[in-house]
This record gives structure tokens, C-alpha cells and sequence, in this order.
């Protein structure tokens, strides 16, 4: 492949990510298999969170993935507006429920591990806040890709609210810090930080991270495959309409004559 | 800018004419403020404590009233075409008709704020800031429900999904702007909330017009 937007071509696309989909699941499944045994059953227990902390297993890597498959729709957004790939549009469209339940899981098990360490499953912190309108978010922008008819109006109107949300959810991320200091503990990630999160509980997590953007990936590959097939469909179907209205008309031009 | 004058005009003078303008307006606002006390119950420290929240969440829902009526009937008349085809921008003609939301929902609100925030016991320092963030804060509210408006008019009876669509990009101004009465209420100074306010309406008045007219345009094609 020399270039990327060589993957603008459906039926490209179809080809190469139907070699790529086997591969991606089952790096998936692999790298999920090996962190989940080894963050569940091979870590030690927390000295004050008890077993409680290898919930951070599944919470951390669906909540990145949450924040990124936004990302990712935002830039598909972009090139479905600037160069006009209806694979880019598909994808933003394909990503968006994967996205809204990487935010659920990211909420779900945040409350799971709050109830018996901060004694509330939910309490309204800036993070909590901020994920709860990113699932807004992911729910207003699905309901505006099923609302429109019109496959590139469609494509065109979400990816504007795509953009505009975009530069709204980043102020919102930090207006809501201004709102509430909060109780989430801060980063423990990152590549410039002091301290990070201990050795026994990064490696497995880095698996698992690598796991769930894997199976992002084969999501966002099937679902997008599924997307191109149905609007083949749906050109077909509208071609045949087409056809069939067209005989019609012949037909009673025929008879006017006769 | 005749033309964008004439354009204001024309829709302050339509929300006046049809459907009690902002009249209605005002009074959804004060039932959603009666029904806080009703709903929280009629302790004074406690409304005091709520009212700045109370009072900008009822402010939002009254703005969000009347959006799906912005540029609809505009839609189903036509006259939306002839705006496209006019030599106004119709980025201009957004922020017009913003503008015009502006002024027939947002103003009376404010007029009757300072009197719904009477009866829910606002301490007397908040006021300024209340209506000072009102003012600041509410531009911000017509021009990013003109995006919603802009992005659902297509759609037969989208007043739902505006609302599902809209209320999530209202969470900043929300913010800054029951922070400020919060803080003002409290004998803090108010100002550098009203300064974010002030961002947040900037941030959507540069974006707005752009994003709104774009979704026009693929609403008319």
C-alpha cells in the first residue's frame, strides 16, 4: 500500500480489511486472554484496595478507549468533510455505538470499584461528570445518524456535530474541574509522571490496553465492512427502482400510443 | 447590513406576532422555578442555596423551548431557500436570527429573573452576577441551539433530538454561569467565572454561524 487514502476505495477497503480482520480479532482475543489471566489471577492484592484494584483491568483501558474512539470519529469527521471518503463517514458511523459502550463499561465499572471504596457508586466529580456527557455525546450523535434519511446528509450533519461537540467536550472536560475538585485520583500512566502505577499492575494493563484497541479495531473493521455492504444494498435497491419506474413509464407511453 | 438588520427585524417581529413571543417564554421559566420549591421543599436556606442552579438550569430549558421553532417554519415556507440564495452570507443570516432568538427569549427572561430569584431567597450580593452572567452567558445559548436547529431542521419532528443534541454543549455556560451567582452569593468574587462566561459565548459565537450554516446547506441541497 503506498498511501493511506488508497483505503478511500470501497472495494480496497473490503479487500484489505477483510485480510487484516482475522488478525486484529485474534490479537484481540490473545492479548485479552493473557491480561486477563495475568491481572486477574497472577497479581497481588492491593494493601488497602484488596481485590478490588484489578477492576482497574477492564476500567482503564475502556475508558481510554472511550476518549479515543471520539478522537478517532472526530478525525474521520474531518476527512469525510475536507475529502470526501465515504469509508471515513462509515467508520465515524461504525465507531459511534463501539464508543458509547466503551463509555458505559468505563462508568459501569467505575462504580462497581466505587461503591466499596468510596462508599458511593456514583458521586459527581469532574471525570465521572465529564464521561457522563461523553456518553450524551455518543447518544445524540447516534440519534442524528438514525434520524436523516439521506446517507450523505447524514454523514455531513454528524460529522458537523462531531466537530462542534468536539470543541465543546474538551471545554466541558474542564469547566467541570472548575466546578468540583473531585475524587478521582489523577493519572498514573503517564510516560513523564513520578509515580506511576507499580511494575506487578503495568504490565498487565498495558496487555489489556493493547487487547481493547485490538478489539476496537475488529469491531470498527466488521462494522464498517457491514456499513459498505448495506449501502450497496441500498444503491442496488434504489437502482432497481429506478428500472422498474422507468419500464412503467415505456409501458404506458406504449399504450398512449396504441 | 441593512439586510441583516431587516432580518432581525423580521423575526422579532414574527415571534411577537405568533405564539405570545416571549411572553410564553418567561412563563415556562417561572413554572419551572415554582416547581423547585415544590419539589425540594419551601425551606429559605435551602432555595438560597439552589437558587443560582435553579435559576440558570430553568434559563436553559426556556432557551431550548423555542429552538425547533428557529429555522422549521422557515424550512416548510421556503423562505429559508430565498436566505441561501440572498446576498447575505448565510453565516450572517445565522447569527441574525440568533440574535433574533436572543432578543425575544432570552431578554424577557432576564427582565424576570431578578423577581423569580426574590422568591427563592437569593442572598443580595448574587444578584449582580446573576444577571450580569444572564446577560453574558445567554448570547451563547440561542447561537449554539441555531447549530442544533441547523442540524435537525430536516427532520419531521426533531424537537426531541434537538434537545438530546443541544443540552450536552450547554454544560460550560451552565457552569461558569451558576458558578459566578454561586460564588457572588457567597461573597467571593464573581468575576473570573463571568470572564470564562464570557470564553465560552466568544468560543460559540466563532463557531456557530460556520457550523450552523454549513448544516443549512446540506439541509437544502
Amino acid at each position: 500500500m503506498r498511501s493511506i487514502w488508497e483505503l478511500a476505495n470501497p472495494a480496497r477497503f473490503m479487500r484489505l480489511s477483510a485480510a487484516a480482520l482475522p488478525w486484529c480479532a485474534g490479537g484481540a482475543a490473545l492479548a485479552l486472554l493473557v491480561g486477563t489471566v495475568w491481572g486477574f489471577f497472577l497479581t497481588p492484592d492491593d494493601y488497602r484496595q484488596g481485590s478490588t484494584v484489578k477492576i482497574l483491568f477492564v476500567h482503564v483501558p475502556s475508558a481510554l478507549m472511550a476518549i479515543n474512539i471520539y478522537a478517532m470519529m472526530a478525525v474521520a469527521s474531518v476527512i469525510w468533510l475536507v475529502r470526501r471518503h465515504h469509508v471515513s463517514a462509515l467508520a465515524a458511523k461504525a465507531a459511534a455505538p463501539i464508543g458509547a459502550a466503551m463509555t458505559a463499561i468505563a462508568l459501569a465499572t467505575g462504580a462497581m470499584w466505587g461503591q466499596p471504596m468510596w462508599g458511593a457508586p456514583w458521586v459527581w466529580d469532574p471525570r465521572l461528570t465529564s464521561f457522563l456527557i461523553l456518553f450524551l455525546f455518543y447518544v445524540g450523535y447516534i440519534a442524528l445518524w438514525a434520524a436523516i434519511e439521506d446517507p450523505d446528509a447524514a454523514a455531513d450533519l454528524t460529522s458537523v456535530l462531531c466537530l462542534v461537540g468536539t470543541v465543546f467536550a474538551v471545554v466541558s472536560r474542564y469547566a467541570v474541574l472548575f466546578w468540583n475538585q473531585g475524587l478521582h485520583q489523577g493519572a498514573s500512566l503517564s510516560l513523564d509522571a513520578k509515580e506511576n502505577v507499580d511494575d506487578a499492575f503495568y504490565w498487565p494493563l498495558l496487555a489489556m490496553i493493547a487487547g481493547f484497541a485490538l478489539f476496537f479495531l475488529a469491531l470498527l473493521l466488521l462494522r464498517t465492512r457491514t456499513e459498505i455492504r448495506r449501502r450497496r444494498i441500498r444503491a442496488l435497491r434504489m437502482a432497481r427502482a429506478r428500472a422498474e419506474e422507468a419500464r412503467e413509464g415505456a409501458l404506458e407511453g406504449a399504450a398512449d400510443v396504441a | 447590513m441593512s439586510v441583516f438588520l431587516a432580518l432581525i427585524r423580521r423575526d422579532v417581529t414574527l415571534a411577537l406576532r405568533i405564539g405570545g413571543g416571549g411572553l410564553l417564554g418567561a412563563t415556562f421559566f417561572l413554572i419551572v422555578v415554582l416547581l423547585m420549591p415544590l419539589g425540594v421543599g419551601p425551606d429559605p436556606a435551602g432555595l438560597a442555596r439552589i437558587a443560582p442552579g435553579v435559576l440558570w438550569a430553568a434559563a436553559l430549558l426556556a432557551c431550548l423551548l423555542s429552538l425547533d421553532r428557529l429555522l422549521q417554519a422557515d424550512h416548510e415556507d421556503g423562505s429559508l431557500d430565498q436566505l441561501a440564495l440572498a446576498p447575505l452570507p448565510l453565516e450572517a443570516a445565522v447569527l441574525a436570527k440568533a440574535t433574533a432568538h436572543w432578543l425575544t427569549t432570552a431578554t424577557p427572561l432576564i427582565a424576570v429573573a431578578p423577581a423569580l430569584a426574590l422568591t427563592l431567597n437569593l442572598p443580595a450580593p448574587a444578584y449582580g452576577a446573576l444577571i450580569a452572567g444572564l446577560v453574558i452567558g445567554t448570547p451563547a445559548l440561542s447561537l449554539i441551539g441555531a447549530v442544533g436547529a441547523a442540524l435537525t431542521v430536516g427532520v419531521r419532528r426533531g424537537g426531541l433530538l434537538l434537545s438530546v443534541l443541544v443540552l450536552p454543549l450547554y454544560v460550560p455556560t451552565l457552569i461558569f454561569g451558576a458558578r459566578a451567582a454561586d460564588q457572588a452569593a457567597h461573597g467571593l468574587p464573581a468575576g473570573p467565572s463571568l470572564l470564562f462566561l464570557g470564553a465560552v459565548t466568544l468560543l460559540a459565537l466563532a463557531i456557530s454561524p460556520f457550523a450552523a450554516a454549513a448544516a443549512i446547506r446540506v439541509n437544502l441541497r
